[in-house]
């Protein structure tokens, strides 16, 4: 499996209990608010159930709607391309800069360039690349990935936040008040901002209909920077298409009371048409969601709409850690993702999750993200990409519990071991033994108990 | 009424007092029970972690040996979703966790029990999401409880309630020891929210879940201790 696998990296993050608590404890706070925010909307289910229809609906005719979209795009007078996956991507991204002779880039909202890795990509290329939404920028000061999708620096302090600004930008130590770094954040962007004459911002949702496309922000960095410059260059996952301009109001209204508990985001930027002078450029990026939509168990995958909600109720997930997951997009959602991209590197993540379902029904378009998990370990188990002692167990385990027999013969002798030997599994190579007791074997199964109960009574 | 009694195998082996309360509890209710002797397991350890195919001749044996009995009731949620969603259709909807039994086929509106502690109630995620046992906090809905309507017929009992009402408590099958950090971590936040609220036990529906909180609680000494909710609506222990 992977060099340091979803156990190993969440065993890391775990090991120090008050980050984990606090880590967990806010992210927590964050599915609250979601509560309280689908909670006051009596039609919440219903939207839940309208929003996940169009998207069924949309990606049962996605090339239909594709074509739809890129021609009312042109008709808008903006260039569209088609990338099969993230190399071709970046390639289209760094043609369009050549063409203009850009050296610097702002970019906001994209998960999909973090998906393709455009920064590390274009920065080999000589050029300038500046994630200007606070969280984006703070990692990428960093140089770490994004461990939330919607909450980039999730995993940070701000004193953690403080000591990156005092490093990188050279500001004194010891700040911690969120004002003031949030201001030190805006004037080393502004300028960034001011010198920037490409723009790179993701695309929330794009109208088939009319060839706009909405960009949701809470900073408006999207605007600034596509405004600012002199040419915009939106990247989207062909999934991100919906049939017409009036299904955005029920995304609309799901998205950020799903994300953060806000009734919307501060911005929601439409952007249907260059301004004079200015280009405008669509990149459709496949990427895997073709084969993933050819895939009958995980086709519904393709619906999300990057809310993030699955991320914060997920116990796991707020236990462990984004980067614990070593893919672009981590939680729920990315161990369902992920797998299709690449089974062998991704096959630790399905395993990573009780099952607990939470996520299944926090998700505003209602992707069975439990089930999906689940298919996803007899997909990798058949692959033959399961631990060779895990698959050795469970066939002695399967061997022992398919017959009666055996069964209640291995129940008593393993009980008697146990009883006389709990030295035998009380260890700390015992998994189990870790962090908790055994449970004390019973004198007498249920079984053994039943079969003596009419002579007793 | 005729009712076949399907006893987990780890319940079988690790907590038989579970299956007997939930035996005695049919019985008290008017149920005549059989066990069948020749039971194993449901198949569901195998089929989580990825195994399904191994989990066919536990899945097979158990629409055998109960093919003939019109209600199947099992202490366990996860047992039941396992083999409603992987028997036919036909043998699947015949089996009943205890709870949903009581409350839906059996109709229990009064129980001869005491029960006069403290407890707090573990809804283990199977039950809660898969069976529908109660509403849940994701989802705008009416509150309802079939465990807590049955709870409130036990004489003396006082129920209180953990900060996060159906937060998962990490057992998750194999997770709990190929996750082993993150599983105990998910189990000391559960046990750490009940302890909190003072109680003398920690009653869910779900033994797996309730033997992982009980390791950690007994890793802790401490004086509160887990019970099966047949155990509980089975107590005659007046005040
Ligand atoms: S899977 Fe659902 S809950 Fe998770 S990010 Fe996507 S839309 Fe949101």
């Amino acid at each position: 499996m992977n060099q340091l696998d979803h156990a190993a990296a969440a065993r890391q993050f775990v090991a120090d209990t008050q980050r984990t608590n606090w880590h967990d404890e806010t992210l927590w706070w964050i599915r609250q608010k979601r509560d309280k925010a689908a909670h006051g909307l009596p039609e919440w289910e219903h939207l839940r159930e309208l929003a996940s229809q169009i998207k069924e609906h949309t990606l049962s005719k996605l090339d239909q709607y594709l074509e739809q979209f890129e021609q009312s795009a042109h008709r808008n007078g903006v260039e569209v391309h088609w990338a099969a996956d993230a190399n071709e991507h970046n390639q289209i991204v760094l043609a369009i800069l050549r063409e203009y002779g850009a050296a610097r880039i702002v970019k906001s909202k994209s998960m999909l360039t973090e998906e393709c890795h455009l920064n590390p990509f274009l920065i080999k290329q000589g050029i300038e690349v500046v994630d200007t939404d606070l969280g984006e920028r703070i990692v990428q000061l960093r140089q770490e990935p994004p461990s939330h999708i919607v909450l980039p620096a999730i995993h940070l302090k701000k004193e953690d936040v403080g000591q990156t600004f005092h490093q990188h930008l050279g500001v004194p130590a010891g700040i911690i008040d969120p004002k003031a770094l949030t201001e030190i954040a805006r004037q080393h962007l502004r300028e960034k901002f001011v010198h920037a004459n490409v723009a790179i911002t993701g695309v929330n949702f794009a109208v088939a209909q009319t060839g706009a496309f909405v960009v949701c922000t809470n900073e408006g960095n999207a605007d600034l920077g596509a405004h600012l410059a002199d040419v915009h260059i939106a990247c989207m996952g062909i999934e991100k298409v919906i049939p017409a301009q009036e299904h955005l109001g029920v995304f609309l209204r799901l998205l950020t009371r799903s994300a953060t508990g806000q009734p919307i985001t501060a911005y929601s930027s439409h952007f249907a048409k260059p301004r004079p002078g200015q280009r405008m450029h669509i990149i459709l990026v496949d990427n895997g969601r073709s084969h993933q939509l050819g895939r009958a168990d995980f086709r519904s995958s393709l619906k999300c709409i990057r809310c993030g909600a699955c991320f914060n109720t997920c116990p796991v997930y707020r236990r462990s850690g984004g980067h614990s997951y070593h893919t672009a997009i981590a939680g729920p959602i990315g161990s369902v993702l992920s797998p299709n991209l690449d089974l062998k590197k991704h096959a630790d993540l399905p395993f990573a999750s009780t099952l607990c379902g939470s996520c299944t029904h926090v998700c505003p378009v209602k992707i069975d993200l439990d089930k999906q998990l689940w298919k996803w370990r007899q997909v990798i188990v058949a692959a033959g990409l399961a631990p060779a002692s895990k698959t050795a167990s469970m066939n002695g385990l399967s061997w022992l519990l398919t017959s009666p027999r055996l069964y209640r013969l291995a129940g008593r002798f393993g009980r008697w071991t146990l009883r006389q030997f709990p030295w035998l599994v009380n260890h700390r190579f015992n998994p189990w033994y870790i962090g908790r007791e055994m449970p004390l074997p019973a004198r007498k199964s249920f079984g053994d108990w039943y079969a003596n109960r009419g002579r007793t009574n | 009424m005729n009712v076949a009694l399907f006893v987990p195998c780890y319940v079988d082996q690790f907590f038989p007092q579970v299956g007997v309360a939930t035996l005695e509890l049919l019985e008290k209710l008017g149920c005549a029970v059989t066990y069948p002797t020749e039971q194993t397991c449901c198949g569901q350890p195998m089929a989580n972690a990825g195994y399904e195919h191994l989990a066919s001749g536990c899945e097979m044996n158990v629409q055998r040996i109960f093919s003939s009995f019109e209600y199947v009731v099992t202490p366990s949620g996860s047992c039941t979703v396992h083999l409603r969603e992987h028997l036919p259709a036909a043998h699947g909807s015949r089996i009943y966790e205890v709870c949903e039994f009581l409350t839906d086929v059996l109709r229990v509106k009064s129980l001869a029990a005491s029960f006069p502690h403290r407890i707090g109630l573990h809804s283990s995620c199977h039950g809660l999401r898969g069976l529908r046992l109660a509403s849940m906090s994701e989802q705008n809905e009416p509150a309802f409880s079939k465990p807590i309507q049955l709870l409130s017929l036990v004489d003396g009992l006082e129920l209180v309630y953990p900060e996060r009402p159906d937060e998962c408590c990490g057992f998750g099958g194999t997770f709990c020891v190929t996750e082993e950090a993150v599983s105990v971590k998910m189990g000391q936040d559960r046990v750490d929210e009940h302890l909190a609220n003072n109680v003398d036990y920690i009653v869910g529906s779900d033994m797996s879940c309730l033997m992982h909180l009980q390791g950690i609680l007994r890793r802790r000494k401490s004086n509160t201790d887990v019970l099966h909710i047949a155990q509980v609506l089975n107590a005659y222990e007046p005040a």
